[in-house]
């Protein structure tokens, strides 16, 4: 005798209940905190520093293919525009930095979680000072004073 | 003083005042809908009343078709965790009071667990996750003596994890779980908690290996989502946190 014989005496087993899963119209934003917003702003600066990285290296590593075309592109970081970019990268690694210390806390540090929110607004502190100390600096050099 | 009682005749009835306040629902039909709907409602309601109140209101004098669960309306049981403006809470423990009625309020399922109608989520990938931690006692023989002690401070080492009622707030306030559904989730995590600081708990290495895995707490981003969203005020974050340390030390 089969060993699921029991299982014959119950219905037919039934395909289970299709659910569609539904699209639209979307839900409201999640409305989470400064842990989240934080998580957040984190992602986007750390995939966007990785990105510079890689042009970075990229560019960099010409210098062995061909020192004129090496040049030429590192000529171009001084141009105006790419001086505003590295305002808004130094702006993203401080950032990412900052807050990357802040989580480290929240991991390794028995009292990190309770104080996660204080830490946060640390970090923006220290942000707001470091740019603060850079941004002139780099506009006079950019537009040369 | 006996005037003073003498002076104090029966008021009328006092009429307790009321107020009207438009609940926006997000409705699903999956019968009827192809995809989820807003719809509003003005519902009449008291200071005291909560917005377990407004949905049975509605669902009882209004549309009879508004679905959603509930058993005990008072925080214990948790069935009724949704999304209030935006914010996952418990129907039953939100107060009407508390929101700002002059806009109306949302109200929707949770999110990151499929909707089955109107406010209803299929619950049982919750509910796999969590019994995959082995959410038991799983002690040895006794050692000497006919039961296991605890000491007072044993027993607050994991006081805070013991107060989870399964809402799945946590769980489905968590963006690492709405994009990644494999993950254990908060409420799985406070659950092994719960069992892996237990003093009489002899289980606590398999459950560190089971939250070790790719899917477990190393998925934890630290958003902090999950212990704003516990209606126990838990501190969910804090017990991911002791179970991350647990897993590198190899020991609770
Ligand atoms: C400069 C080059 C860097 C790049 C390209 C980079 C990139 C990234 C990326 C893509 C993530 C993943 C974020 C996520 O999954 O949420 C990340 C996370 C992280 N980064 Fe960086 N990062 C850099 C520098 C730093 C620095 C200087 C620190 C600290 C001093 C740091 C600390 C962290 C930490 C702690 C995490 C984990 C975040 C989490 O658990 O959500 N990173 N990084
Ligand atoms: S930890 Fe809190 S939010 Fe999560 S399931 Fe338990 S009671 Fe609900
Ligand atoms: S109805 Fe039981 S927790 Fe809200």
């Amino acid at each position: 005798m089969p060993e699921k014989s029991a299982s014959n005496l119950v219905a037919e087993p039934q395909s289970p209940p299709k659910i569609r899963s539904p699209k639209r119209p979307a839900g409201t934003l999640y409305r989470g905190k400064e842990g989240m917003w934080s998580w957040v702003l984190h992602r986007i600066t750390g995939v966007a520093i990785y990105f510079f990285l890689l042009v970075h290296i990229l560019d960099t590593a010409l210098v062995r293919v061909s020192p004129e075309a090496y040049n030429a592109v590192i000529d171009t970081y001084k141009t105006p525009l790419m001086g505003l970019g590295e305002i808004a990268l130094v702006a993203a690694i401080a950032f990412h930095a900052f807050n990357g210390l802040r989580i480290i806390l929240i991991d390794f540090w028995a009292f990190g979680a309770k104080h996660q929110r204080t830490m946060f607004w640390v970090v923006i502190g220290l942000w707001v000072v470091l740019l603060a100390a850079f941004i002139p600096r780099q506009l006079m050099h950019i537009f040369g004073g | 003083m006996s005037t003073a009682v003498a002076e104090n005749k029966p008021a009328a009835a006092e009429v307790v005042p009321t107020f009207t306040a438009t609940l926006m629902i997000r409705r699903f039909d999956p019968e009827v809908d192809e995809e989820p709907r807003w719809e509003d409602f003005d519902v009449e309601l008291y200071e005291t009343d909560r917005i377990l109140d407004a949905l049975h209101k509605i669902k009882w004098e209004m549309d009879g078709s508004l679905t959603f669960r509930r058993s005990c309306a008072h925080g214990v049981c948790g069935s009724d965790a949704m999304r209030i403006n935006g914010r996952n809470r418990l129907a039953c423990k939100t107060l009407i009071k508390d929101l700002d009625i002059s806009k109306p309020i949302y109200v929707e399922a949770i999110k990151g667990l499929p909707l089955e109608k109107d406010l209803i989520v299929d619950m049982e990938p919750f509910f796999d996750s969590f019994k995959e931690v082995n959410p038991f006692l799983m002690a040895g023989p006794v050692k000497g003596g006919k039961e296991r002690k605890q000491s007072p401070v044993e027993r607050a080492r994991f006081d805070d994890t013991t107060k989870c009622i399964l809402c799945a707030a946590c769980t489905s306030s968590c963006p690492v779980f709405w994009t990644d559904g494999q993950y254990f989730g908060p409420a799985a995590i406070v659950n092994a908690h719960r069992f892996i600081f237990d003093s009489r708990d002899e289980g606590a290495g398999v459950r560190l290996d089971i939250l070790n895995d790719k899917e477990g707490v190393w998925r934890c981003r630290t958003t902090f989502n999950c212990t704003d969203a516990c209606p126990r005020g838990i501190q969910v974050t804090q017990a991911i946190a002791e179970v991350k340390q647990a897993i590198i030390k190899g020991k609770p």
